[in-house]
């Protein structure tokens, strides 16, 4: 990692500077500990790590929860049990068949969508941006849709469908946005401009069809784990976790590029390099997580913010956003399946809760910033 | 004026007076262009006067006011948050009207464009007032990006609210979906009238504040150094955006695209003095929702593609081009 190795007892004497620290390098006062071993170690600020552990923490119990509430109800403890390989029968049906693949999609999916959020909110510095803007979640909504009312449906062909609309709007975007090479802002622009027009297609499809589809496919646009599968959630799991894991080869040069291209550009980044491969990352993640799920809308958006806030960071510190998002679905999918009375897609409950929560701690912030 | 106006001004006018006249001489139900004339001069036959006076010249008449007002509101709400990304739904507007629909429909029993006006204005203003006490709770330092994640939020909030309610009422969800689609087909005067008002008190607002926006673009301290009182001038500008965009959104439903990006293309055109921002998207968007509309009525004959569909398939094939020249400049 590039960050400089700074020996952390001097700046606790310090006073926290907090409005006025943007950038790492001058982050004077904040304690930090180092992490690993002697050469290759990480600083890390002691807030963020804190904020990482108990958000690790909650999602294990969240998750925990998730196996162990549902028609056949189950104690925290025999889910342990199952899991550690001390139960065997209708328990672990119940547990390992029934319930971890939807846990576990919930988890993953959730910190993928947040990291995918968390880069676009990065190389933009735009709290606005998400994945959303190069057309993934209404190319992928396009895809299924097309699927479900021209070609019949079926779960296979709806997945298909949504892959090849989601995959289709990205690379309509790049090409489009392609002169001699990709500017910023001409990217936005023209992802801008399709995503409206395939919004445009779904209002228009979903208007035309009969209400008992539309619904169907409503339910679907706003994006739901009912539909979750083994066969379907394991892969797109794998698959997230592999491309989340390639990310932090770009880290690095993201951080400096939270500074502003020119800034990361002084500092030897490569920024048209590490820009495209950051973007083609947080694409993909997106595009698995929605092929299987849909486009479960506000976790890229607000799990950043909310990362942010909380770990009171500069930038946005990517490892607690992918812990909040996992924790933002599975609490998320916790309450579509078991609190609310009727059957409502995550998407929903995401956007409700995630929106509300943020809010909350807007006001939290202003009361404490008096 | 001190010189005669612009040619920009001039085109921009041409091209809206076109667009009016083929808002009055096209549509599902045909007339041919002397027809209509007479009709429009008092004579004619009593089927091309309903046509023209009942159906199209409401219509057309909403289809400005609609395109003036989201579009002011957009080029506002962009130069305000200084944030090119910003639509005139970002305060709340757009998912506060639709709450209060949906409450219209699913509870109350509201079923046309008339009953829908009230509640659609009452929830985008009280959803506003609300994104912007908790907004502006911070003090002055918090600024616009706090008002922008605030607005975010509290938008994401109650559209999820509407989404849930939706799903689990079928009957409701069917007349839902036309709504949110954004159309002009009857709005008549008596949809349009009651929210002409705040359109009117929204502009007037929004040319008062337009040099005041020159002065915070160099930077707050720089306003405040040429004596513009940036506090007042914030206020002015989200009050403006609230009537303008929360009047359009209760007449017509929610139409994206036009406040998002016509101020683009405008700014692209004209440059970077708000005032004549302000005044290119005055011309430019109702060019853009009336063009939208006629083609809506004709495309999908016998029935007819609601103008919020049709916005984007209009604007954003011309916005791409514009961002395809090699001169283009940033956001």
């Amino acid at each position: 990692m590039s960050t400089p190795r700074t020996p952390s007892a001097p700046e606790r004497s310090a006073a926290p500077g907090r409005r006025f620290v943007h950038r790492p390098a001058v982050d004077g006062g904040r304690r930090r500990v180092v992490v690993g071993p002697e050469r290759a170690n990480v600083v890390v600020r002691q807030r963020t790590a804190a904020v990482v552990l108990a958000a690790v923490g909650a999602v294990a119990v969240l998750g925990l929860l998730a196996l162990a509430l549902g028609d056949y109800p189950l104690s925290p403890s025999q889910v342990v049990a199952v899991l550690t390989g001390r139960t065997d029968g209708f328990e672990r049906v119940v547990v390992v068949e029934w319930r971890l693949p939807r846990a576990l999609a919930a988890a993953v999916f959730g910190a993928a969508l947040a990291v995918a959020g968390g880069v676009f909110q990065t190389l933009t510095r735009n709290p606005l941006a998400s994945p959303d803007i190069v057309g993934l979640a209404n190319g992928s909504f396009t895809g299924m849709l097309v699927a479900l009312l021209f070609l019949g449906g079926g779960w296979t062909l709806l997945t298909a469908g949504s892959l090849a609309g989601g995959l289709a709007a990205a690379v309509a975007i790049y090409l489009l946005a392609y002169r001699g090479g990709i500017k910023g802002f001409r990217f936005i622009v023209v992802g801008i401009g399709v995503s409206a027009m395939l919004a445009s297609v779904n209002t228009w499809l979903i208007l035309r069809a009969d209400v008992e589809t539309a619904l169907f496919a409503s339910a679907w646009g706003a994006g739901t784990l009912n539909n979750v599968t083994a066969q379907t959630a394991y892969p797109a799991a794998a698959a997230a976790a592999v491309l989340m894991a390639v990310l932090p080869l770009a880290a690095p040069a993201l951080r400096q590029m939270d500074l502003g291209d020119d800034m990361a550009q002084a500092t030897g980044v490569r920024v048209g390099r590490a820009r495209t491969a950051a973007i083609a990352v947080a694409v993909a993640l997106v595009s698995v997580v929605t092929a299987v799920a849909g486009p479960i809308a506000f976790v890229s958006l607000a799990a950043p913010q909310i990362a942010r806030r909380i770990a009171g960071a500069p930038g946005i510190p990517l490892v607690a956003t992918a812990a909040f998002g996992a924790g933002l679905l599975l609490a998320s999918d916790l309450i579509a399946q078991h609190v609310v009375p009727l059957t409502i897609p995550v998407g929903v409950v995401t956007v409700v809760f995630g929106g509300g929560y943020l809010v909350w701690l807007l006001i939290h912030e202003a009361r404490k910033g008096r | 004026m001190r010189a005669r106006a612009p040619v920009w001004v001039v085109g921009g006018l041409l091209a809206l007076a076109a667009a009016v006249l083929l808002s009055l001489l096209v549509g599902a139900n045909p007339q041919p262009p002397s027809a209509v004339l007479d009709a429009l001069s008092g004579g004619g036959d009593s089927e091309a006067r309903f046509v023209v006076w009942e159906q199209r010249v409401p219509r057309t008449a909403a289809g400005l006011a609609v395109g003036a007002a989201l579009g002011t509101a957009g080029a506002l709400i962009q130069a305000f948050t200084r944030n090119p990304l910003a639509d005139p739904g970002i305060l709340g507007v757009n998912s506060g009207a639709a709450f209060a629909v949906a409450i219209g429909i699913a509870f109350l029993g509201v079923t046309t464009p008339a009953g829908y006006v009230w509640l659609a204005c009452a929830g985008a203003l009280v959803l506003t007032v609300v994104v912007y006490a908790v907004g502006a709770a911070g003090g002055p330092a918090a600024g616009p990006v706090r008002l922008t994640v605030t607005g975010v939020a509290l938008g994401a909030v109650f559209s999820g609210l509407t989404t849930g309610l939706m799903l689990t009422r079928p009957a409701a969800f069917d007349r839902m979906r036309g709504w949110n689609a954004g159309s002009l087909l009857e709005r008549g005067s008596d949809v349009l009238l009651p929210v002409l008002p705040l359109l009117a008190v929204g502009l007037v607002l929004a040319a008062a504040v337009a040099p005041g926006l020159n002065a915070i673009a160099l930077g707050t301290d720089v306003a405040r150094a040429q004596g513009v009182h940036v506090g007042r001038v914030r206020t002015a500008v989200l009050a403006a955006v609230t009537l303008l965009a929360g009047g359009a959104t209760a007449v017509a439903g929610p139409i994206a695209f036009v406040g998002l990006m016509v101020p683009h293309v405008v700014r692209w055109t004209v440059g970077p003095d708000q005032r004549r921002i302000l005044l290119g998207t005055l011309i430019a968007s109702p060019v853009l929702v009336l063009l939208s509309d006629v083609l809506g009525r004709v495309a999908v004959l016998p029935s007819e593609m609601p103008v919020g569909v049709v916005t984007a398939f209009v604007g954003a094939p011309v916005l791409i081009a514009l961002v395809r020249r090699p001169k283009a400049s940033g956001l």
